[in-house]
């Protein structure tokens, strides 16, 4: 069983640029957990400090009931995925899914057993003998998963394993590490800066910005209750429209002073504020009072949806919705739901 | 490879005139000059020569000094690329791990390659000389009596030392840059694989780094044999008299002190097919083996 836990970690480079700021979270036995973030958060940073590539600078981490902060990561029991695959290039496939076992003291005829089992697992098994560079990208990809598995790792840690992939390739390979992961019942972190695999792989995700994690939470959660507008806007595509507006200490919040919309429930807070909506949350009004007027600019056709860019109360402003719809107006009329409306503080966007 | 047309077919022919020119002054007659004449008994005073047939390569392969020389030129060879193979890899290594301070240390180490060979080998009569030489009066706190230009293989060890000294820098800068162009990550992956560092390098970084190493050997042998004629003649000073020397140096011996020009073409002209092989088993294994993109 093996749990990660980490204690106020925070990770300080020498010159003072301070990359994780002191985090605290378990992962349970099991859990898949994606770090998800713009380039440069700290994500891959994090996922090295859990490897032992990067020193931890401040705080406690352990994997099941180990402190690992000054454990070697040979000695971690973990297995790694890497964004170009850094597989071996002198070895074969095989030598390069043994090399750890080999290292371990394992007999040869283990190793063999073991290697084979993997490389059928993963489609490989007609390609022990070959060399990396005598491979296509996704069996390359698949050589790294076979490496990571024959170790039967306590955790798997994933640093964008399919960024290098065709997007096709992606989809499938996606649903690939997902099953096996469940199959071989192995706790993994996996880090990534496409908010389509953190939804779709992980049990919980964690959204990291500017060295912080802002957010800890199932992909529902984190899509339908956004607790920053840095969430919001980074989660879902077409991210979610910002817009400024005021509450007034009641139940309804003013995007101008003619268009004040009801809220679900009272807000005490009385001041500007930033009011959040999911495209894909507002529907088009067929006739019928009330409604908030809409100028359509452009219509962006996505085959499944249609996206209408335009603007609401003067600024710019998104609506997805379903492709059966109608043919378009300039001026369009928007029904916002009250459920739908999310409000953020607007100087710290945190959830209001 | 691309596959460029000209419209014109002067127009390359005209570029590659120059260096052709080059290759067939500086080498190609000089080259056909020595194969002539190696056949030839010249006299010493220029006043013409007679044809001799392979009498020349015969009394090479009897000559017991000859083969003296063949065999001192073997063992430095080795010697002096194994040494500078060897220390060049170790310090790159290091360099490589060096953290603060990574480009001063490499300018340091790689100051000695501008270094001329003879002002190397002067250096190194200066530092190993009989009274005054730093490195003498070392070898004496440990009670050996270094005697440059006197003892055969006293001799043998300033000029394999001074060669070394003068090639580990070149070796250094190309196991450096071998050492960079490894990926990060595949060194993270054998960090995560092998917990031994000595194990590392020789399952992973030493492999990739097998490609520079097989070219630097090659480099390296081809410096032993034939560039260290400067080195090798300040440190005997042109008196070869019991002082080893290697085969080129016997060329310039025989040839310009003995005049025997006959003899010392036969000389040259078995180092250029020793050359020659050299450049096949080079291009042949290098084409071939050792290639891992």
């Amino acid at each position: 069983m093996a749990r990660v836990t980490l204690e106020d970690v925070r990770k300080v480079y020498p010159n003072g640029f301070e990359a994780v700021y002191p985090c605290s979270f378990t992962v349970n036995h099991g859990e898949l957990i994606v770090l998800v973030g713009p380039s440069g958060c700290g994500k891959s940073t994090l996922l090295r400090m859990v490897a032992g590539l990067e020193s931890i600078t401040e705080g406690e981490m352990s994997i099941g009931d180990r402190v690992v902060n000054d454990v070697d990561p040979a000695d971690r029991n973990i297995a790694m995925v890497f964004q170009n695959y850094a597989l071996y290039p002198h070895m074969t496939v095989a030598n390069n899914m043994g090399y750890g076992l080999k290292n371990r003291g394992m007999a040869k005829a283990e190793i063999e057993q073991k290697v084979n089992d993997a490389a059928k697992m993963l489609n490989l098994s007609d390609y022990l003998e070959r060399r990396p560079s005598q491979l296509s990208g996704g069996q390359r990809q698949r050589v790294a998963m076979g490496r990571a598995i024959v170790r039967e790792p306590d955790l798997f840690l994933f640093d964008e394993p399919l960024s290098n992939l065709d997007a096709k390739l992606r989809n499938q390979m996606r649903i690939e590490i997902r099953s096996l992961q469940r199959r071989l019942d192995t706790t993994a972190l996996y880090v990534t800066h496409d908010q389509v695999e953190a939804m779709t792989m992980a049990d919980r995700i964690f959204v990291m910005n500017a060295g912080r994690i802002e957010q800890i939470g199932t992909p529902s959660e984190i899509y339908h209750h956004p607790q920053s507008t840095f969430v919001a806007s980074f989660m879902g595509a077409p991210p979610m429209n910002l817009l400024p507006a005021r509450t007034t200490g009641n139940t309804h919040v003013e995007l101008a002073d003619d268009l004040a919309l009801p809220l679900v429930s009272h807000v005490d807070y009385a001041g500007p504020v930033q009011l959040g909506i999911r495209p894909e949350d507002v529907r088009l009004k067929d006739g019928g009072d009330g409604g908030t007027p809409f100028k359509l600019d452009i219509v962006e056709e996505l085959g499944a949806t249609r996206l209408l860019h335009g603007q609401l109360a003067g600024h710019a402003f998104t609506v997805a919705i379903p492709h059966e719809e109608r043919s378009f107006d300039d001026t369009l009329t928007l029904d916002l739901p009250q459920d739908a409306l999310h409000l953020f503080d607007h100087e710290t966007g945190r959830r209001l | 490879m691309k596959r460029a047309v000209f419209s014109n077919p002067w127009l390359p022919i005209m570029l590659l005139v120059p260096q052709l020119f080059i290759i067939a002054v500086f080498f190609y007659w000089p080259a056909g000059f020595a194969i002539q004449s190696s056949f030839y008994l010249q006299d010493p005073f220029g006043f013409g020569s007679t044809y001799v047939g392979l009498e020349n390569y015969t009394d090479l392969a009897q000559s017991a000094e000859y083969k003296r020389v063949a065999w001192f030129t073997l063992l430095y060879t080795f010697a002096v690329t194994f040494f500078s193979l060897a220390i060049a890899l170790l310090l790159a290594v290091k360099a490589d791990n060096v953290l603060r301070g990574a480009k001063t240390y490499r300018t340091l180490l790689m100051w000695v390659y501008a270094i001329a060979p003879p002002v190397a080998g002067l250096m190194g009569v200066m530092l190993f000389d009989q009274s005054r030489g730093n490195i003498t009066k070392l070898f004496e706190t440990f009670g050996w009596e270094f005697r440059l230009g006197v003892d055969y293989w006293d001799t043998a060890t300033a000029m394999i030392i001074v060669a070394v000294w003068k090639q580990v820098p070149v070796n250094f800068i190309f196991f450096l840059s071998g050492l960079q162009s490894i990926p990060r990550t595949v060194r993270e992956a054998a960090l995560i694989d092998n917990r031994s560092a000595t194990g590392r390098f020789w399952d992973v970084i030493f492999p990739l780094l097998a490609p520079t190493a097989f070219f630097l050997l090659i480099i390296n042998i081809t410096y032993a044999l034939f560039d260290t004629f400067g080195v090798i003649d300040t440190l005997v000073k042109a008196e070869p008299g019991n002082n080893p020397v290697t085969l080129v140096y016997k060329v310039f011996i025989d040839g310009f002190r003995g005049n025997d020009l006959g003899g010392s073409s036969a000389q040259s002209v078995v180092l250029m097919v020793l050359v020659l092989i050299l450049t096949i088993v080079q291009f042949r294994l290098m084409e071939r083996r050792i290639h891992y993109t």
